[in-house]
């Protein structure tokens, strides 16, 4: 067995320190440069010519090189997954990519996680129901996961139960599905951060499996 | 093509990927002809925060109509028209004047298309992502909705299907106003709950 990367993705990004004001304006283009709506059509195009789901679409943002991802707009990222996503599955080659570029054509880095072969029985049955207190596991998975880091091993209150939907940690990892509930959990901002700030409640919505009662 | 005088901007490298992108796929037969127009047009000028401003006027004068909307945002939604990907899973959640809703996606760039259309720049940004979260007080108050110490915050990150829509508070000194004119006070920015109307 290789060497297990227990790192957590730079799209992780909530709670994260350092980062400057908002660069908020109250209404911009929809696109500002028609690159930008080209890069938005063309994921569409690749996401369905090799069929992605979901999950496996965003992971192909979150291999982003943190530094690039950091540094580039989403449109930006959105072209990367599709160039990823294109050559992963073979529509086309970096050569070709780099050769019509004119210069280096930045994709993503490779899937870390082992593919997922079983993927065990779906959840038709919410385990949780409103009011309950539940705590979310602490793990770091070297795959997809929409568990956000800030809420892992903290405790909440399920205040909401949102039907059954296909696990992205699975889908994004192969062929296999397993269908779970999920829920929107709230949370007490002291409880997040040593600073949380008053009267805050922060609610993620979490996969059945990403949850143990409290 | 040969025109370089008449355009001296540079191409960016950014747009040679793109393009370079654009010609594989459209040789391999996989980009229909004008899909990259239509997608254009459709979020220019038929996807956008104009259709959530419908929802939210339609709540205020029609009180059957909010509880519906509060209770099953998706089929309230559907009753004027809107769905489709990401709105398949809507929930609405209401400003009070004790309470004030802010949608966010710390993972990527969720955000409900059919009634609010693609999300902003900011909203997708580190900043935002990272801080609304942590301090989504003094981010409103930076953004310029500064809110009083006893209202209640509610940060709703949209991690997994639902996304969401913030139903702002109507504004005193509205009594008289159709639902046409009120919608027209609905901005983007109160629905995603980063101001206040």
């Amino acid at each position: 067995m290789g060497r297990v990367l227990l790192v957590d993705g730079i799209h992780d990004l909530g709670g994260m320190q350092g980062f400057g004001a908002v660069g908020h304006s109250p209404a911009e283009p929809v696109f500002r440069r028609r690159w930008e709506a080209v890069a938005r059509a063309l994921l569409v195009v690749v996401a369905g010519a090799v069929e992605a789901s979901g999950g496996e679409f965003r992971h192909s943002i979150e291999r982003m090189e943190p530094g690039h991802y950091l540094t580039s707009s989403y449109y930006e990222h959105w072209l990367t997954a599709a160039a990823t996503l294109a050559v992963e599955h073979g529509l086309v080659t970096r050569a070709e990519l780099e050769a019509r570029a004119g210069g280096r054509f930045p994709l993503s880095g490779p899937v870390l996680a082992p593919p997922v072969v079983d993927a065990g029985p779906d959840v038709g049955t919410p385990r949780f129901g409103v009011g309950d207190r539940v705590r979310v596991r602490e793990w770091h998975p070297p795959g997809h996961t929409r568990c956000p880091g800030y809420v892992r091993g903290k405790a909440g209150t399920v205040v909401r139960v949102d039907g059954i939907h296909s696990v992205p940690d699975i889908e994004a990892h192969g062929a296999a599905r397993r269908r779970e509930p999920t829920y929107s959990v709230r949370f007490d901002a002291a409880d997040l951060w040593r600073d949380g700030q008053r009267g805050v409640w922060v609610h993620a919505d979490l996969w059945d499996s990403y949850l143990e009662r409290s | 093509m040969s025109a370089e005088g008449h355009h001296p901007a540079p191409v960016s490298p950014v747009e040679q990927r793109v393009a370079a992108l654009e010609a594989l796929l459209t040789e391999r037969g996989l980009v229909p002809e004008g899909f990259i127009e239509e997608i254009t047009r459709r979020y220019e000028s038929e996807i956008g925060p104009m259709n959530g401003a419908k929802v939210v006027a339609r709540a205020w004068v029609d009180p059957q109509y909010k509880q519906r909307l509060l209770a099953g945002a998706t089929a309230a939604i559907a009753e004027l028209g809107f769905g489709g990907p990401e709105g398949d899973h809507m929930v609405v959640v209401e400003n009070t004047p004790g309470i004030h809703n802010v949608i966010v996606c710390t993972l990527c760039s969720c955000y409900p298309w059919p009634v609010l259309g693609l999300p902003p720049a900011w909203y997708k940004d580190p900043p935002y992502r990272a801080r609304m979260v942590r301090e989504p007080r003094t981010v409103l108050a930076e953004m310029g909705c500064p809110l009083p110490s006893e209202t209640e915050i509610r940060v709703w990150d949209s991690s997994a299907e639902v996304r969401y829509l913030v139903l702002p508070e109507r504004p005193p000194g509205t009594a008289g106003m159709t639902e046409a004119e009120l919608a027209r006070l609905v901005t983007r920015d109160s629905m995603i709950g980063v101001a206040r109307l």
